[in-house]
């Protein structure tokens, strides 16, 4: 157990699911406006959240999980983000996100100039967010 | 009076009837079980976006958000229906049926919209000639946070084109195995929730970017969660029912196997009787 003071409390909760639960020593997402870093003991804070993945350091381990939009909130030293789609790397389905990439790639590349565009511009960004984590952070 | 050989027969296809009830029940007892389940995780997420809908609501004003601001007349009102797919669940569909036909009635077809989910009440509106606006189907027992998006954003839609002016939600609360509850909710326009003043003191809250963002890319997610959540509780209602309307069919069938078999007995003892007083008598004729 770390000591207290030094870390914070990370939950990574989905409609379906708590995805994480744990003590962490450093929190980086990307918010709307840009990259937040998060230490122990930050200030009150509510944040809306972009499709990245989420960087947190435990026992000095860089570890990673897919995050598909959400919100953030830190208050009293808990960090809760709260993402209608987050996986760990070892919950992402590679094989899925390979073929939600190619159908999006296919929609963009077909381009109707309709609001699919969007829908299948946020799709990629999930496919290739879900990919690179599982790529570079399975164990 | 029937004749033992048919009593027999009764009695036979009343068990069979029987092994499938028992089956049913069984199957969405288990159903249930996970239904809940279910039901139960979101409970953490859906808590924590209302509390940050709440203090940012707190901190932003949100008059310039259209999802908050009530139309000024309402001539065109939505509702979403969440019924389920398959019978034999007792009295939740043709609750949600009658509630259906409650707000429908007394006003003209065009001053209602209907977003239709479940096969169910799909049947019912073609029973009376109306056609749904929008129906999904083949996910009541087992819905999607994806079903809850795409229903959530067509409601969306409607209501900032300004096609309809307000939307409902008609589900069934689950309360337990045994009590459901059809309940009727408002979802837009978003009623902000009265309990801001108490929770304002709570903490100075940094925004990211600022209030007003946060609270428009917020509002969607939240509307998503209303929905996803009256589907949970309507799955988990559904199957309740089945249960109990099964675990009741079961017993009735056990009630009646025994009074079938009491039957049966008699009239096979009074045949019995029968060729015995027979014999009997034929015998003292010959003496």
């Amino acid at each position: 157990m770390a000591e207290k003071g030094k870390t914070i409390h990370l939950e990574v909760i989905t409609p379906d699911a708590a995805v994480l639960q744990e003590d962490v020593e450093f929190v980086l997402v990307r918010a709307l406006d840009g990259d937040l870093g998060i230490m122990p003991n930050h200030a009150p804070l509510i944040a809306s959240l972009r499709i990245a993945p989420l960087f947190y350091d435990k026992n000095g381990q860089r570890k990673c999980l897919s995050v598909a939009a959400g919100f953030l909130e830190i208050n009293d030293n808990v960090m809760t983000v709260i993402s209608p789609a987050a996986e760990l790397p070892r919950a992402i389905d590679v094989k899925r996100a390979q073929s939600a990439k190619e159908r999006a790639e296919k929609r963009l590349n077909d381009n109707h100039g309709d609001i699919d565009v969007e829908r299948a511009k946020l799709a990629m960004q999930r496919a290739l967010c879900r990919l690179h984590v599982a790529n570079e952070y399975t164990e | 009076m029937p004749s033992a050989r048919e009593i027999n027969r009764r009695i036979k296809s009343v068990t069979n009837t029987q092994q499938i009830t028992k089956a049913m029940k069984m199957v969405s007892s288990v159903r249930l079980r996970r239904a809940q389940d279910r039901a139960l995780a979101t409970a953490p997420y859906t808590e924590k976006i209302e509390g940050m809908l709440q203090r940012l609501s707190a901190a932003a004003t949100g008059d310039g958000i259209a999802l908050f601001k009530p139309h000024d007349t309402v001539k065109k009102v939505c509702y979403i229906i969440i019924g389920s797919d398959k019978g034999l669940a007792g009295a939740f569909n043709s609750n949600v049926n009658k509630a259906m036909v409650a707000v429908l009635k007394d006003k003209p077809r065009d001053a209602s919209c209907l977003l239709v989910t479940g096969r169910k009440p799909a049947e019912y509106l073609k029973h009376l000639h109306i056609v749904p606006d929008k129906k999904w189907t083949g996910f009541s027992d087992k819905p999607q946070l994806v079903h809850a998006q795409r229903i959530a954003h067509l409601a969306v839609e409607k209501f900032l084109s300004g096609e309809v002016d307000e939307v409902y939600i008609i589900y069934t609360q689950f309360k337990s195995a045994l009590s459901q509850e059809l309940q009727t909710v408002k979802m837009l326009p978003i009623v902000p929730n009265a309990e801001d003043k108490t929770t304002e003191p709570r903490g100075e809250y940094l925004f990211a970017p600022d209030p007003q963002q946060v609270l428009e890319s917020i509002l969607p997610q939240y509307l998503d969660m209303v929905v996803y959540n009256s589907l949970l509780q309507s799955a988990a209602s559904e199957l309740g029912s089945r249960m109990t309307a099964m675990t009741s069919a079961t017993d009735n069938a056990s009630a009646l196997i025994d009074k079938l078999t009491v039957h049966y007995n008699k009239v096979r003892q009074a045949g019995i009787t029968n060729e015995l007083t027979e014999i009997v008598s034929g015998a003292n004729a010959l003496q």
